[in-house]
């Protein structure tokens, strides 16, 4: 589904991801796991074409898709969360759904308002809101509904679980795996190992703009090495 | 109470070519952040377009309305063309540059249309049907008044109903809040920015249209009409529709009661409205934070920083040249040097506020002028000699910056730069319209200067001297701690704040100091030409102070000075070459935008800045 290697990228001079490999599988949950400022954002804004200065080859559903623009990257089947949520304030629950919305895609799940309320049933109580006037849990699940409203083959998610109340964030995690259930790859990136652990198969840890690890959920839970190394306080 | 009621009617009648033009305006820049100077020349060109076609077509029903749609589609189709080949090329570029682009296409297009449509200003025809009177109150009130008071609210329905019932309107008020996140939905933003760039333009089209029948088309419709746009604009809140709809209401009914009580004093009294608007709402009545929107140009600014050995030796080069030129050039070369001088002075001036103290200011002229006006004042009326009325030229000028200045550096950005404008609007409509003090348009004449200074030798020493020594000490003042301090300013506001400077304080005497210095620059230009008219005020002047910065690129210090000798020669050779010297600037600055964003001795300096960077890292 997504395979990239040898991803540089830059901020004008500052050089702050080198070499960066790392893949995804149909329907696999992977985690990218490091500490405040290690480069988790500028991996997933460097794979949907943020951040201008990329080098490197990234390739999702078989295309190189390293040159192209954001709009048509996404396009492709590859949807983005932002950190900040970035919702459209001023626009209704249903009008940010609709901002999300491309035409459906062979092969991968079509999703629509009535099924993402569904998933998402607070949203659904609030269609016609401002979505200025939603909580941040809200606002959170309402970035990632309108995401999916592109019908994405793939879906990144920075920092997800970042500043959700802990029932919020067990919603949260249901949600990612009920789309990892519908047949979705799913790239999240975390500090909150708690989290990650609950939802992912897979994991890399991030330090620094490199790779420093990369295994199974499991073999990251044994390794206390790596562990106490990149993520501990 | 008749009158009353007639009066608001006749407001409401230019409120709706009012809403028209700003609407458009306001709907451009909420999506692609452009501030488009050309959306004047929209309009002027609907204008013009309309009249030929009703020639052609004839003045019958289906002819008159036809031409009216048919100007507005022919403009539409000019805006998507402007916005597919030079825009999209500077929409990352700083959105001074942009402005200065925008600006180039009105260069051209004021040329093109006197080209085509002649100098003279040309009679449409009455509106078929709409034609009489109706009677109101016991007067006669036009039809085709009327027409346009309903007309104005039927296009904001229209308006309202593609923003809030359609996706593509969905999309434009998403990306009125943050295009980038709209582009991470997967929606092509040039796409999107064409069809909003194209809608602006067919709204301008139309209502200059629809002057036909109310005005004598002519050649200044589009500078006219740019600034009651950007009035509406800055009112209502950039952005917002309903905000335009407002402030037109506000500027219409302002004109048609300020005409009645205070005939001399209307174009005052809309700039004085905008003020009062913009110091109790700075973002305009409806409009939001700039800071707000997201997914933005990037600024391109470098550390100032003082000259380099070698370029320190280039300008020691230059100062000999320059000291050097009585040698060869003859008076009227002289009298062409005197004039770069004086203008690298006002570039200079604008560039410390704009450079040095980060605010953008659109009404440069202001100072410009109080300067020569103060000068030429203190001349006629109090018999100063020329050097005492150069030496309380800054003063006159400082002062008028000071009290402006105090309400200016309270706003920023766009808002900041309308603020500017609006008062140096006021400080032009001032000058023009008190004839017993000022000789309204006739000018202050005889304002020659000293005998020992009345060679063209003579005189261009003294503008070198005075020009170059304020120059320098304008540049000594940006590398004290007080300039140190106004950079703080600019670069991270709210860190100034924190660490305890008074952020408004110095970002005040900034600008006056800026003002004061334009002030002497103004003395030097009255003396120099004998005379002073309003046009030292004008818009125009302004502008060419910006244009003058931004062709030097606002990075260096140097570079308002590069700006103003290649914006000054650029127009003394071109205007002996070609009656269309207007339209062949307008090509260049668009061609220097594009291919230097920067700025020409912006580029310098960052050539240099890899340079340096590369030999950097080459060290171990
Ligand atoms: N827009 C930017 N310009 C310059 N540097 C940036 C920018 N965004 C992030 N950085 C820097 O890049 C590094 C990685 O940041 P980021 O990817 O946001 O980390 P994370 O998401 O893991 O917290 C940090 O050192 C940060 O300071
Ligand atoms: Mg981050």
């Amino acid at each position: 589904m997504l395979e990239v290697s040898g991803l540089n990228s830059f901020y004008g001079r500052a050089h702050i991801l080198s070499d960066v490999a790392l893949s995804a599988a149909a329907g696999e949950v992977v985690a990218l796991i490091g500490r405040n400022g290690a480069g988790k954002s500028t991996t997933l804004k460097s794979l949907v074409g943020l951040v201008a200065d990329r080098r490197g080859r990234i390739v999702f559903s078989g295309r190189d898709i390293s040159r192209l623009s954001v709009h048509e990257i996404v396009r492709l089947g590859l949807g983005y969360v932002p950190e900040d949520r970035r919702i459209f304030t001023e626009l209704t629950v249903e009008e940010n759904l609709d901002v999300g919305t491309q035409a459906p895609r062979s092969g991968v799940p079509h999703w629509t308002r009535a099924r993402l309320f569904e998933l998402f049933p607070n949203l659904a109580e609030m269609r016609r809101r401002p979505a200025g006037r939603m909580s941040g849990g809200e606002q959170q699940m309402l970035t990632i509904a309108r995401s999916l409203m592109g019908n994405p083959a793939l879906i990144m998610l920075d920092e997800p679980s970042e500043g959700l109340a802990p029932r919020i964030v067990e919603d949260m995690g249901r949600a990612i795996l009920a789309m990892k259930g519908e047949g979705l790859s799913v790239l999240i990136s975390e500090q909150n190992l708690h989290f990650a652990k609950m939802i992912s198969d897979r994991a890399y840890i991030i330090e620094k703009g490199r790779i420093r690890f990369d295994g199974t959920m499991q073999a990251l839970a044994a390794d206390e090495a790596v562990r106490d190394a990149y993520l501990a306080v | 109470m008749d009158f009353v009621v007639i009066q608001s009617l006749n407001g409401l009648a230019t409120a709706s070519t009012l809403f028209l033009v700003a609407s458009g305006l306001s709907i451009i820049f909420g999506v692609t952040r452009v501030v488009n100077f050309a959306h004047g020349s929209f309009y002027m060109l609907g204008a013009y377009i309309a009249y030929t076609l009703v020639s052609r077509l004839g003045g019958s029903v289906a002819g008159f309305w036809g031409s009216i749609a048919l100007a507005a589609a022919a403009v539409a189709s000019l805006g998507a063309a402007m916005e597919t080949t030079l825009l999209r090329r500077v929409y990352k570029a700083p959105e001074l540059l942009q402005l200065l682009a925008t600006f180039g296409v009105v260069l051209i297009v004021q040329d093109l249309v006197l080209v085509i449509w002649g100098p003279s200003d040309l009679l449409g025809p009455r509106a078929p049907g709409l034609a009489g009177a109706v009677n109101i109150l016991g007067q006669p009130f036009p039809q085709y008044a009327l027409f346009l008071i309903l007309f104005g609210p039927l296009v904001y329905a229209g308006l309202w109903l593609l923003f809030h019932r359609t996706r593509w309107g969905t999309l434009v008020r998403a990306a009125t809040q943050d295009r980038e996140m709209v582009a991470a939905l997967g929606v092509n933003q040039a796409w999107l920015f064409t069809s909003v760039f194209t809608l602006g333009a067919a709204l301008a089209g139309m209502g200059g249209a629809l002057q036909l029948p109310l005005v004598a088309v002519n050649h200044t419709m589009d500078l006219q009409s740019i600034v009651e746009a950007f009035v509406v604009v800055v009112i209502g809140g950039f952005g917002s529709v309903t905000g335009a709809l407002l402030a037109a209401v506000i500027i219409g009914e302002l004109n048609a009661f300020g005409i009645v009580i205070f005939p001399d004093l209307t174009l005052v009294l809309t700039f004085v409205a905008m003020a009062i608007i913009l110091v109790v709402r700075p973002w305009g009545l409806l409009g939001k934070p700039e800071a707000a929107v997201r997914g933005g140009a990037g600024s391109i600014e470098l550390p100032m920083r003082p000259l380099a050995p070698r370029l320190r030796l280039f300008a020691l080069g230059v100062g000999l040249v320059l000291l050097a030129l009585p040698l060869v050039l003859g008076n009227y070369g002289l009298s062409v040097a005197s004039e770069v001088l004086i203008f690298a002075l006002f570039a200079v001036s604008l560039h410390f506020i704009m450079g040095t103290g980060g605010m953008i200011s659109f009404g440069h002229a202001a100072y410009f002028g109080l300067g020569a006006y103060g000068a030429a004042l203190l001349m006629k009326y109090l018999m100063f000699p020329m050097l005492g009325g150069i030496l309380f030229a800054p003063v006159v000028a400082g002062l008028g910056a000071l009290v402006f200045g105090w309400f200016c550096v309270r706003l920023s950005g766009v808002y900041l730069a309308m603020l500017t404008l609006a008062f140096a609007q006021i400080t032009y409509a001032i000058v023009f319209q008190w004839y017993g003090f000022t000789g309204g348009d006739n000018g202050l004449i005889g304002i020659w200067p000293a005998a020992w200074a009345s060679s063209a030798t003579a005189y261009y020493y003294l503008c070198l001297a005075l020009c170059g020594g304020a120059a320098l000490l304008l540049r000594r003042i940006a590398f004290a701690p007080f300039g140190y301090t106004l950079r703080a300013c600019r670069d991270s506001g709210l860190r100034a704040d924190a660490i305890g400077i008074d952020l408004a304080t110095h970002r005040w005497l900034g600008f006056a100091l800026g003002g004061a210095f334009a002030g002497i620059a103004g003395a030097l230009y009255a003396f120099l030409k004998g005379s002073v008219f309003p046009d030292t005020i004008s818009i125009s002047t302004s502008i060419d102070g910006l244009v003058m910065v931004l062709l030097g690129g606002i990075q260096t210090l140097v570079g308002p000075i590069v700006g103003a000798a290649t914006y000054k020669t650029l127009h003394v050779t071109m205007s002996s070459y070609t009656n269309q010297w207007q339209a062949v600037l307008g090509v260049i600055i668009i061609v220097l935008v594009i291919a230097f964003p920067e700025g020409i001795m912006g580029r310098f300096a960052r050539t240099a800045e890899a340079r340096t960077a590369r030999a950097g890292d080459a060290a171990p």
